[in-house]
């Protein structure tokens, strides 16, 4: 099933970077897709434009449709704060809040107005044991956040993210500066995910990108060049110019 | 010769540092001889009868406690008036202006602002406050006019303590479906507060030793008791200063400094104050 419907997005940013160019794609509900390819070519674009948080970037013009559930996001109406509670997002560099490990957590329920302890107190062990991370920190929910290892502050954003029980997460980079057994335990923790969620991701190799993904498009300067299932993209790229992007000629 | 380079390179490093040890010091004396004269020279003239009774015989002997409330009705009444509408200002100007020429021309004008003669501020105090308000020679109009001295430090400072708190925290709550406002409210301000509190004594603290300011739109030269509402005039610690140290003949000298060794002790001690604040924060910092 489509979560997202993706039409025609056109993007550009007044200072003429990284733009997107008459991209279309359909992302399916409980699986990772994941965008892969060079920089600037406008995969964060895609991304930070599905939870509108682009809004927050100097965008020149913006075109196209991206239909959430039928919705489209774009439309001027629509509740951007709703939305961002919908599709939740993790950052590449983990950006823990000046908060203990609680208070990250219950952030996002406090901004929403939730102030019972119950609800706070169960959403920080399910989005922590989400995130594999509960094992580690169950018993010091309570010190500040920044003591963690940076492996952990990762997972502690994602389940930060997961907290407000989103329908999307969408992954920047998340492992870009983690050590191989952090990453392989986010890799882990998005495994499980994706039975619930609609996992988007953006990996910081095409090895992490065949490894996590269910379906993957390939960007270039802004367009979307291919897009199909993982094991087809991988194995037999139909563009020369995916083939040559994951068998390392450039990139 | 190689060994004639080297030592003379030793040399010159030597006397460069020693130089510059030197000049450090010639910055640091005059304030601790300042300090330690008017302790000094003040000290003598302390006691519970000059902290807490009215000057008497012409202001030549008994207290300065009309003075030292004055100085301290003014401080709060700048502080009222001052701090919120600076930090409202800071907060548009670090959260919300747009970066356009407007902005830039605000900015440009608060920086100047900083800038102006404080007996300009005065004169600008007594035009508007005093007479065209008609506020006449009040608290009221001094605190006013104190005020106005007071914002563009209190907007410049809080504005540096907005903008050092990572932008990445705004992201992050506004991506976790925060609103601007709730971003400001619980992570940027909090987060910045040390830094605000810290410049609002900064500035309440200079706010707190001006004469020029008050002269012509609060202060008083002798009142025979404490003011009552904002629209009395007030006898205030530095003006206090002024007037016993150049307008009365044959005042003894250990009142003045002893009125001086006050006003220090008040001013430091707001300056001690924000330094513990800064020092505090800084070290239970977590970015």
């Amino acid at each position: 099933m489509n979560k997202i419907v993706i039409e025609n997005l056109t993007l550009e940013y007044s200072d003429g970077t990284e733009s997107l160019t008459n991209v279309s794609l359909d992302i399916v509900s409980n699986a990772t897709t994941v965008l892969f390819g060079p920089a600037g070519g406008g995969k964060s674009s895609l991304l930070r434009c599905l939870n509108r948080l682009n809004d927050l970037a100097d965008v020149e013009s913006v075109s196209g449709k991206i239909l959430l559930d039928g919705e489209n996001i774009l439309d001027p109406k629509m509740d951007v704060i709703a939305l961002r509670r919908k599709v939740g997002m993790v950052f590449a560099r983990p950006v823990v809040l000046p908060f203990t490990i609680r208070g990250n957590l219950t952030y996002g329920l406090e901004l929403a107005g939730e102030k019972r302890k119950s609800r706070h107190d169960e959403a920080v062990e399910r989005s922590l044991k989400l995130a594999a991370l509960w094992d580690e920190v169950h018993d010091r929910l309570d010190e500040p956040a920044i003591a963690l290892s940076g492996g952990q502050q990762q997972r502690l954003c994602l389940a930060r993210s997961l907290a407000l029980e989103p329908e999307v997460i969408l992954l920047d980079e998340p492992t870009s500066g983690l050590d191989p057994i952090s990453t392989s335990k986010v890799e882990d923790a998005l495994d499980e995910l994706k039975k619930q969620y609609t996992v988007i991701l953006v990996p910081h190799s095409v090895q992490q990108a065949a490894r996590t993904s269910d379906f993957a498009a390939f960007f270039l300067q802004g367009k979307l060049i291919e897009y199909a299932p993982d094991t087809e993209i991988f194995t037999t790229p139909k563009d020369q110019r995916t083939e040559d992007y994951v068998m390392g000629r450039f990139g | 010769m190689n060994n004639f380079f080297t030592k003379n390179r030793e040399l010159t490093e030597k006397l460069g540092f020693s130089l510059l040890t030197l000049m450090t010091l010639m910055t640091v004396i005059p304030i601790i001889a300042t300090v330690i004269y008017i302790i000094a020279q003040g000290a003598p003239a302390i006691s519970w009868e000059f902290i807490t009774g009215f000057p008497r015989d012409g202001m030549r002997e008994g207290g300065i406690l009309p003075a030292i409330i004055g100085t301290f009705y003014l401080t709060l009444g700048t502080a009222i008036f001052s701090v919120p509408l600076g930090i409202a200002a800071a907060i548009y100007l670090s959260e919300y202006a747009p970066e356009n020429k407007a902005t830039r021309l605000i900015r440009l004008a608060i920086i100047n602002l900083a800038g102006i003669p404080s007996v300009v501020y005065g004169l600008f105090g007594l035009g508007l406050f005093v007479l065209f308000l008609k506020f006449g020679t009040s608290m009221l109009a001094a605190s006013l006019t104190l005020s106005i001295m007071t914002l563009p430090v209190i907007i410049s400072t809080t504005e540096e303590a907005l903008r050092a708190v990572p932008q990445s925290f705004r992201t992050v709550s506004i991506s976790l479906g925060g609103t601007r406002w709730q971003t400001i409210r619980r992570t940027v301000l909090p987060q910045a507060l040390p830094g605000i509190i810290t410049g609002v004594i900064l500035g309440l603290e200079r706010a707190a030793g001006e004469t020029a300011p008050i002269l012509f739109t609060g202060a008083a030269f002798f009142l025979p008791r404490l003011p009552h509402s904002p629209f009395d005039a007030t006898m205030a610690l530095p003006y206090h200063l002024f007037v016993i140290s150049t307008q009365v003949p044959e005042m003894p000298i250990q009142i003045q400094y002893g009125t001086a060794l006050v006003l220090l002790v008040f001013v430091l001690g707001m300056n001690i104050i924000a330094t513990l604040i800064r020092s505090r924060a800084r070290a239970k910092r977590q970015w």
